[in-house]
């Protein structure tokens, strides 16, 4: 899943400290516990699974601190969910619309874009939709992207009503056969409910153009993000029903743990990492992989 | 679906005042609480370890000496550390270095997406309201329509944007300031492409860009929603770079912005500014006392009160009565009365560190927005001042030109007038006794100041006040 050719000094913390000691001991839950809390993991998860990983070291045996660290990632995987949740789901009547959201400067345009280019790629017709109308060039911005791709492109006047944008995405989809409409949208914040407002008209008119809800609402995350993505998802959920988080910029040294808390306590799986700003930067979530790497740290 | 912390931390310190003696026991549970508080506002786990270590050898000891209520000193404690940890009590914001003769050079810096083009603009805004003659240079040819945005932005912000199509971003940085030289531009504002701290070839090409432009402040735009790793992209930027500061963004929102007190930790260097939302006037100055509140999020309700006594001194409040009973309440006093707020720190803030609205969900959907009194204070400012003691001088060109002085429109203008009248027909009222008499907070969260999460749509539009004024802070 990771392409990591960025990175320079990266060893396996977690794994160094298992290798380089014996006993199973307090110590040892103390790293896991810096190791997890450095991923942003929230304070309330990471004590939780600890507190389990007590018990599972107790109940099963475990022989040695390999075992624990192991049983560690296991459970951490399991939290992320059935590796199946990661799929995008497709409409049998065409086109699927995928509807991206989230707070500003997250990722949202650019994880559209890869994904047209992805999709193209692979034999579909795409069609972008430049929902966001408010921001400086953002339109643009899709534009370029839709270029890159060779995706269609709906776009409006800045500053225009973006559930027109919408409707007419769809209308135009109809008519040129597109099998997949990716709507773009201005970023918010969660704290803006004028603005969370205006999402929810975007949804509703795509949920009625469509004859049935977006096939995929995706929250799009910043990987670097700390404890405020789970307010963020929290009131994006309950505005449009998120469906899947889109992570970007996983491609830094931030780990993005606070999705484990997002699956947990909402239910919400990631589908797609982003790992780069070119085309194709972008892969499906794979659960194992990711906590592979949320317990290797600096 | 947390417990708010306010709420916790009260809750413990409660425990402890009933104890009235402070153990080093004592301590301890009310720190693993505000370690708890600091971790889920962000900052990152080690800063918490060493901050919570140093709090812990001053609470104890010290105040036991004293001899006063324990609960009081330990939040003292973490409250004055925060605040000297985030650049000391002094609010004189730490200023933009500027070089001695021009054209200064200033570098934007920072990850992808952080908000360094917006910020561009914003500081475009700043620097022409103190007279200067900005220029904006496009060195971002990474990120699709980069370039194209920031020109989007230097029109709204009536800034000249400069750039070279299909040059490096060394060349383009260079010429910039070569073209400001030549064309009398004393400040040029480098809105670079968005990089990760680890990636050696950017990171690379932002040091021969310092080099060949030698910046005289360079600011490090970072996320206020950055989690634990905001160490990490401080600390390497201000190696590869030499970083002079930071600007926090989208600060408007709900994150309780730990990062601050992270890079500060990691990198001693001054917050500058705070990004407040999308809009090219959304910037503010750094307060580490507002910050420190933030961060806490904390119903600190002792230092509420101390700020309040020391703002809203008896005899001012006594003379504003009086105005006010006389029907004299001008300009002047409106102006006054700005003041006094302001050194109560942001209102929503305020509220929710009194007793009972800490947790109050009313409240939390409330955004009290600071930038409408800053607008209101510009225009006042603007005004001369037989204009602010006899309101009625104010004709259309009078209008027009403050309107202009203070970078505002006429109709913003007009708004405050007549909100003025109706606070002065209300006043009267409320001196002849037809209305109930107002508390202190009466009206705070829903006047001027305010906007209601169910106004329309404040993006894009005027951000306007609406709805009825009422004394900020009425005795
Ligand atoms: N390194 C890296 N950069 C990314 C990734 N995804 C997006 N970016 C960059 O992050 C910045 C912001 O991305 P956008 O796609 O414009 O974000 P957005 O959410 O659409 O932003 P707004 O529309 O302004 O709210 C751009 O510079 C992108 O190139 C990623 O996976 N890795
Ligand atoms: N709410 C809020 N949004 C902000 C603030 N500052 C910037 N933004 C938004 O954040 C997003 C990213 O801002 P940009 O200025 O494009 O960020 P950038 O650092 O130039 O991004 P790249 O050039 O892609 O690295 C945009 O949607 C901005 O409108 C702020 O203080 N508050
Ligand atoms: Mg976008
Ligand atoms: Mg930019």
């Amino acid at each position: 899943m990771l392409k990591r050719g960025l990175f320079k000094n990266l060893f396996q913390r977690v794994d160094q400290l298992v290798t380089g000691r014996g006993r199973i001991d307090e110590t040892l839950f103390d790293d896991f516990e810096e190791a997890l809390l450095a991923a942003d993991l929230n304070v309330h998860t990471t004590d939780r699974v600890l507190q389990d990983l007590r018990g599972l070291v107790r109940d099963e045996r475990l022989p040695d601190v390999q075992a624990v660290r192991e049983r560690l990632a296991q459970s951490l995987t399991e939290l992320l969910g059935d590796p199946e949740d990661t799929k995008l789901k497709r409409s049998p009547t065409p086109p699927t619309l995928y509807l991206m959201v989230g707070v500003n400067g997250v990722g949202k345009t650019t994880t559209l874009g890869k994904m047209a280019f992805i999709e193209k790629q692979m034999g579909r017709k795409v069609l972008l939709a430049a929902g966001d109308t408010f921001r400086a060039a953002a339109a643009d911005q899709l534009g370029l992207w839709a270029e890159r791709s060779g995706a269609e492109f709906v776009r409006h006047r800045e500053g225009s009503d973006p559930a027109a944008v919408v409707y007419d995405a769809l209308q135009a989809a109809r008519a040129r056969a597109v099998d997949l409409v990716l709507v773009d949208t201005a970023g918010r914040l969660h704290t803006r409910s004028n603005l969370m407002d205006e999402l929810k008209k975007i949804n509703r008119v795509a949920e009625r153009e469509l004859g049935r809800k977006p096939d995929e609402v995706l929250l799009a995350l910043d990987a670097t993000t700390g404890q405020n993505a789970i307010r963020q998802a929290k009131e994006f959920v309950d505005a449009v029903g998120v469906t899947g988080i889109a992570l970007a910029k996983f491609d830094g040294t931030a780990r993005g743990g606070i999705v484990l808390t997002i699956k947990d306590e909402l239910g919400i799986p990631v589908k797609m990492v982003g790992i780069g700003e070119k085309p194709e930067d972008i892969r499906r979530f794979n659960p194992r992989e990711f906590v592979d790497f949320l317990l290797a740290s600096d | 679906m947390f417990e708010s912390l306010s709420d916790k931390l009260q809750g413990v310190f409660k425990r402890l005042r009933g104890k009235g003696t402070l153990s080093a026991d004592d301590v301890d549970v009310a720190l693993r609480e505000v370690r708890l508080a600091l971790l889920e506002a962000d900052v990152n786990f080690k800063v918490v370890k060493d901050f919570v270590a140093r709090v812990k050898e001053r609470a104890v000891g010290e105040h036991i000496l004293e001899g006063l209520n324990p609960a009081q000193q330990v939040v003292k404690v973490v409250h004055e550390e925060m605040i000297r940890l985030l650049g000391g009590e002094e609010a004189q914001a730490a200023r933009l270095q500027m070089a001695p003769r021009p054209p200064t050079v200033l570098m934007l810096c920072g990850l992808q997406g952080a908000g360094k083009t917006t910020l561009a603009g914003k500081l475009a805004v700043h620097l022409r309201k103190q007279g200067r003659n900005p220029l904006l240079a496009a060195c971002d040819v990474q990120r699709p329509a980069a370039i194209k945005q920031l020109q989007v932005v230097g029109e709204q912000v009536q800034t000249p944007v400069f750039t070279i199509p299909n040059a490096d971003p060394v060349r383009i940085a260079r010429e910039a300031v070569a073209w400001a030289q030549a064309n009398g531009g004393d400040v040029v504002i480098l809105d670079t492409a968005g990089r990760l701290h680890v990636d050696d070839a950017l990171m690379r090409e932002l040091k021969q860009v310092k080099e060949a432009t030698q910046p005289s402040d360079i600011l490090l735009v970072l996320d206020a929603m950055t989690g634990q790793d905001a160490v990490n992209v401080a600390r390497d930027f201000d190696e590869a770079v030499g970083v002079g500061g930071f600007v926090l963004t989208k600060i408007d929102g709900d994150a309780r912005g730990g990062a601050a007190i992270s890079i500060r930790s990691v990198v001693g260097k001054p917050i500058k500014f705070l990004g407040v939302g999308e809009k090219m006037d959304a910037l503010e100055l750094f307060h580490p006392d507002r910050m420190a509140g933030r961060i806490l999020g904390m119903g600190d309700v002792l230092s509420l009160i101390e700020k309040a006594e020391s703002a809203l001194d008896e005899k001012s409040a006594l003379e504003m009565e009086k105005k006010l009973r006389a029907g004299k309440f001008d300009f002047e006093d409106y102006l006054e009365q700005i003041q006094q707020m302001r050194r109560l720190g942001p209102l929503d803030q305020i509220l929710k560190m009194l007793p009972g609205f800490a947790g109050n969900k009313a409240l939390a959907d409330l955004q009290i927005d600071d930038r409408i009194i800053s607008q209101r204070e510009a225009i006042i400012r603007s005004m001369t001042k037989k204009e602010r003691r006899d309101p009625t001088l104010l004709n259309g060109s009078r209008r027009k030109r403050i309107a202009t002085g203070s970078g505002t429109t006429v109709q913003e203008v007009n708004r405050l007038l007549t909100e003025y009248d109706q606070m002065r027909g209300m006043m009267r009222k409320m001196m002849a006794g037809d209305m109930p008499a107002m508390g202190p907070m009466a009206g705070a969260g829903r006047g001027a100041a305010a906007k209601s999460k169910k106004n329309k749509k404040g993006k894009g539009g005027g951000g306007g006040g609406g709805g009825r004024f009422r004394l900020p802070f009425g005795r």
